[in-house]
């Protein structure tokens, strides 16, 4: 079992990583490799996830696991709140997300809250691609810890 | 929402997303990097980077006070290991003068679901390990240095970290009382 803090520890590690990369080659805060290597992170761990589980009977269910099973695995707690207009977007709202909780309560820090956020975003955007739905996903914090992650599902 | 199906052995799952998740940080570095000694550098800077902070919570959690000696900060990393990855390597191999030795991983929860492909056979794939043990021990006033002599990744039956004792590290005089 590898211990909570020890995952945190490396989500950080990879965050400095990445912002000194970009930082490096002189493109200021790019993410992008961030949120690709959340995207391979969801993309191979929902295989596992959902292994013994029966198929999905539509994209809410899907997303519903997102919330309930991914989230309570990988960050300990469901997400608090899903809110969805039924046509391919969907908001989750996490009042304490936790790679957030530890940084502040507050507005302080708040410009450095897109690093630690942009990981999950590709994580949620990874696993719903291998569950057959292509989507964008964006994350929005106003007041830390909370965040919230909006999902736009690309019909084609 | 109900729940079908086999319960999720939600310890289970989550080594296997740390796994997956520094497979993912590897797998970047190599693209970055293109040079795979420099990827090894680079796993161990950031090892160290979490050893430093690692030993904070150990400490809280364990409640450990100083080693009294090598043998016994050999058991205490023996006890890291088996608090933070769930694993207890072997303390073998004790060297003549008692400040090296090494531990024997028969499973590695960091190579799960791993192959080195061939251009890669210089890649220390858990270099990472190193950086960890190195930083946390630094905070402990002790220097250590430590090496992969055998990987199963490589082939070999089991995976050997050889850790030595370099020196003793003094505390810093404050600023302007020496």
């Amino acid at each position: 079992m590898a211990d909570e803090s020890l995952y945190e520890f490396l989500h950080s590690e990879i965050v400095g990583y990445v912002t000194e990369k970009s930082a490096r080659e002189n493109k200021k805060d790019d993410l992008s490799s961030l949120e690709y290597m959340g995207f391979s992170s969801g993309f191979r761990i929902i295989e596992r996830l959902t292994k013994e589980r029966p198929r999905f009977n539509d994209e809410l269910d899907t997303v519903k696991f997102i919330c309930t099973d991914l989230w309570s695995t990988i960050y300990k707690k469901q997400i608090d709140n899903l809110r969805t207009n039924h046509q391919g977007i969907y908001v989750l709202h996490d009042c304490a997300f936790r790679f957030l909780s530890k940084l502040s309560s507050g507005r302080q820090y708040l410009e450095s809250a897109p690093k630690y956020v942009a990981f999950t975003c590709g994580l949620i955007r990874g696993a719903l691609a291998n569950l057959g739905i292509k989507c964008l996903v964006t994350a929005e914090v106003q007041n830390m810890p909370g965040c919230k992650f909006h999902i736009h599902v690309q019909r084609s | 929402m109900s729940r079908q199906g086999a319960r999720l052995d939600a310890k289970r799952v989550n080594s296997e997303l740390f796994t997956l998740t520094y497979g993912t940080l590897v797998a970047q570095l190599l693209k970055d990097y293109e040079n795979v000694d420099e990827v090894n550098k680079q796993l161990e800077r950031m090892g160290y980077n979490i050893g430093i902070r690692l030993i904070e919570d150990y400490l809280a959690r364990t409640g450990s006070g100083r080693c009294y000696d090598f043998k016994d900060t050999a058991e205490k990393i023996q006890a890291g290991f088996r608090i933070f990855l769930g694993v207890s390597p072997q303390i073998t191999n004790w060297g003549a003068g008692g400040d090296e030795f090494s531990l024997v991983f028969e499973s590695n929860p960091l190579t799960e679901f791993v192959e080195l492909p061939d251009h890669c056979l210089n890649l220390k794939y858990c270099n990472i390990l190193a950086g960890v043990l190195r930083g946390a021990c630094e905070m402990v006033q002790m220097e250590v240095t430590s090496w992969f002599v055998q990987d199963q990744l490589k082939g070999d039956n089991v995976t050997e970290l050889r850790v030595k004792f370099i020196k003793r590290l003094e505390d810093a005089i404050p600023a302007g009382e020496d």
